[in-house]
């Protein structure tokens, strides 16, 4: 069964625990710069929302690649850049329509979402459940089933203001 | 490891900015943030300085933990000389500065002396510079971090800045960073606007090294299981922040309210955590939006707010229509009850001026409910107040006050004068519910006792975050002592204030403190840095940094006789609540506690205490 990285910007808290983690997972280091996961932080309109490669069937990136560098993992799905082949010529930054696949200075390779060989870091590491690690076949079920809630308004009558997520 | 070891210096005066080596041996003497910049301060000045003059310093420190795994990383601390209280001077903020500041390579940033014309300090990673603030300088902390972020193109630039009442010299000015958190008391940002520093802006890419990384990260991962399991932590914090204590502390008859002369507030529940779930008549929408998190936070305290636009203080002003930061409990507190006021709406619009134009909440409250019974007592008249109707509960006087207040304008120059010099300058000491200058908190002392002595020998002036004792004798957190008592509470405050003062020097956050001990934050600290960080030494530090502060503020020309409560607390019985009829007994705790820290009689450091602790 093939998983996806589910992402529910209503449940994020923008702590950045999922950068740090992905940080340390895949560079060693306690360094939000290094992190294939960013949280972007909307001030005006109360939101945080995570941000992260979503690993395209049709991979632009894969593609473009003019070297090869980037193989899909059977297993995963995952696109994974193969460091040793990458060349860094940044073609692959321009081809990602969502701007997920970066260059990173330090190495002169292209960094992104690699779904931690199928373990993310990040979904172990985020406090609220706004990423999980879900089957890929299902990966708006959650959103159906909140929006389902919304739409049963018997329920809605009876239930008090709900807390918010994060407990 | 955890520190980068490095300290960048900043002399305003000369324009110079280098770097420079921690100090190490004093590092593990003092940790980091909290103590090891009051080392370094302690060192550096002479604690008699004027703390609006050139020869006092500032210094913007981070903690070992700061920017690291572990929850609730992402705090920093500015230490300096207060210009609220005359004495140390230490606030703490969250959001996500501290954490920036850290990557981008340093421990520490000293500043000293005091620049020509307005600058703000740049650093991204080793490129450090001062640059002119004249197009930023005379507008709010809201438009400096918009400007530095388009002036830079970089929408991850963190800043910490002051507004309008730091340059004005309102007393009790602030920090504030990422729009609405703040190193708030004892009047930092009022010696930052003395510096003609406008702002940090900081961008830093550097991360952090830590002694035993997956030994960190296996301990942050337990750590942050506790948390999520624990009620306070888990449940409580994140669903109604701080704001869930208002109705428990109410009950308890701890709520101080106008300005002290009651314990219990009739509009507590209008304007606590669960009125902020609420859904308004007018536009059937909530105050509260959602909850958020400084960095590195798994509980998410925070609190996302917007106001109701059809509300009299921001209906012509858009400004105030989208989402911002608060209430918290203090803030509510303060403004609130101490003012008598209830209406939500209008004090979460108070909240955001303090955090736009960088005021500390609590003492802009307590200083306007000192105004307020100048007013009602006919102390001041509206000839003094320039027209202003101070009367308690008064929404209109509140949002008047507040806007007066950022801005240094009318009336609201003497509001900003801080409670003390306010009552002093009409000739009403006794009006000013302070302790060394500072205002109190939103815990009432003759109900919980234990606080009696926590505001007095509070090293910052009076203060919650000096050795909490409401934990234990409100939500029995760890043991439960009767609030009403004196017995056992000084010995309960020492082990409170040792514990806190090394907590805060971490670099993380007091509130993992409702559910883990010393020990979690302990194991954390000994994985992150080298050396041997035993639960002996956590201790032994702690205590070693509140020696060190009162030290300080020995040498600044503090005594015995600055220990003590305002008359009112001491003399006048609590009026309702399950205190009712007590007064603050202050004098049967006092000569213990001393005894207890190893202090001579008047209140110094005995030289035995000073060696043992390597002072």
């Amino acid at each position: 069964m093939q998983k996806s990285l589910n992402i529910d910007p209503n449940k994020c808290t923008g702590c950045l625990q999922c950068e740090m983690a992905c940080a340390f997972e895949l560079e060693g280091s306690f360094n939000p710069a290094h992190s294939r996961i960013k949280i972007f932080h909307f001030e005006e309109q109360g939101r945080f929302v995570p941000y992260t490669c979503t690993q395209c069937a049709e991979a632009w990136c894969l593609h473009a690649c003019p070297v090869d560098a980037i193989k899909m993992n059977a297993e995963t799905g995952a696109k994974v850049v193969d460091e040793a082949t990458c060349v860094g010529c940044k073609v692959c930054t321009i081809a990602c329509p969502f701007g997920t696949v970066n260059y990173n200075q330090a190495s002169g390779k292209v960094i992104k979402c690699d779904l931690c060989g199928g373990d993310p870091a990040c979904a172990k590491a985020c406090p609220t459940e706004a990423i999980t690690y879900v089957d890929a076949n299902w990966t708006g079920l959650e959103k159906m089933r909140a929006w389902a809630a919304k739409t049963d308004s018997g329920a809605q009558a009876a239930q008090a203001p709900q807390a918010p997520a994060g407990h | 490891m955890g520190w980068h070891k490095k300290i960048l210096r900043v002399n305003l005066t000369k324009g110079t900015c280098k770097s420079e080596p921690l100090n190490m041996e004093w590092a593990q003497q003092y940790l980091g943030s909290r103590g090891l910049a009051t080392k370094y301060l302690y060192e550096e000045i002479d604690p008699a300085v004027d703390p609006l003059s050139p020869d006092n310093k500032l210094l913007f420190a981070t903690g070992p933990l700061t920017g690291t795994s572990a929850s609730t990383s992402g705090r920093y601390t500015v230490v300096t000389k207060g210009a609220l209280t005359n004495a140390i001077a230490c606030s703490n903020s969250g959001g996500f500065f501290g954490a920036e500041l850290k990557f981008a390579g340093y421990d520490m940033v000293i500043l000293e002396g005091r620049a020509p014309k307005p600058v703000y300090l740049w650093i991204n990673d080793d490129e450090v510079k001062l640059l002119p603030a004249d197009k930023i300088w005379g507008t709010s902390v809201w438009n400096t971090e918009e400007w530095i972020k388009k002036t830079h193109q970089d929408p991850l630039i963190r800043v910490a800045s002051i507004g309008i009442s730091g340059e004005k010299g309102v007393k009790y000015a602030c920090v504030v960073n990422d729009l609405h958190r703040a190193a708030g008391r004892s009047g930092v940002g009022t010696v930052m606007g003395s510096k003609n520093l406008k702002a940090i802006a900081c961008r830093g890419t550097k991360g952090v090294k830590l002694a035993n990384p997956r030994k960190f990260m296996e301990i942050a991962a337990a750590t942050k299981k506790q948390l999520k399991e624990s009620a306070f932590t888990g449940q409580g914090l994140p669903a109604y922040g701080t704001q869930g204590v208002t109705s428990v502390i109410n009950e308890s008859g701890i709520y101080p309210t106008r300005n002290h002369q009651d314990v219990q507030f009739e509009g507590a529940n209008k304007i606590g955590g669960e009125a902020m779930f609420k859904p308004r008549p007018t536009d059937g929408q909530t105050n509260m939006v959602r909850n958020s998190a400084c960095f590195g936070c798994t509980i998410a305290c925070g609190r996302v707010t917007k106001i109701d636009k059809s509300h009299f203080s921001v209906k012509d002003k858009p400004r105030y229509h989208g989402a911002s930061g608060g209430l918290e409990y203090e803030s509510s507190w303060a403004m609130g009850g101490d003012c008598g006021v209830d209406d939500l709406e209008a004090l979460t619009y108070a909240n955001y001026i303090c955090n736009e134009q960088g005021m500390d909440t609590i003492s802009f409250g307590a200083s306007l409910a000192a105004a307020m019974e100048l007013f009602e007592r006919g102390y001041i008249t509206e000839k003094e107040t320039g027209g202003l109707k101070l009367n308690f509960g008064s929404v209109e006087a509140l949002v008047q006050a507040v806007e007066l207040t950022g801005k240094g304008e009318g009336f609201g120059a003497d509001i900003g004068l801080g409670s003390r010099l306010l009552c002093k300058k009409y000739g009403h000491p006794e009006v000013a519910m302070t302790v060394k200058g500072q205002e109190f908190a939103a815990y009432d002392p003759r109900g919980a006792q234990g606080m009696s002595l926590a505001y007095a020998t509070s090293n910052r002036g009076a203060c919650h975050l000096r050795g909490y004792t409401i934990a234990v004798e409100i939500f029995g957190i760890g043991a439960k002592l009767d609030p009403l008592t004196t017995e056992g509470k000084p010995e309960v405050l020492k082990i409170a204030q040792d514990t806190t003062s090394v907590i805060d020097s971490t670099g993380l956050c007091m509130f993992p403190n409702f559910c883990w001990t010393l020990d979690e934050y302990q194991q954390q600290v000994q994985a992150a840095c080298e050396g041997d960080w035993s639960m002996e030494k956590m201790l032994e530090t702690g205590e070693r940094i509140w020696n060190l502060e009162r030290m300080f503020n020995d040498r600044a020309g503090l005594t015995k006789a600055d220990d003590t409560l305002p008359q009112r607390l001491l003399k006048e019985p609590a009026k309702t609540g399950p205190g009712k009829g007590l007064v603050a007994k202050l004098d049967e705790m006092l000569p213990e506690y001393y005894e207890i820290r190893g202090w001579t009689k008047d209140g110094r450091p005995s030289n035995d205490t000073l060696k043992r602790l390597s002072i």
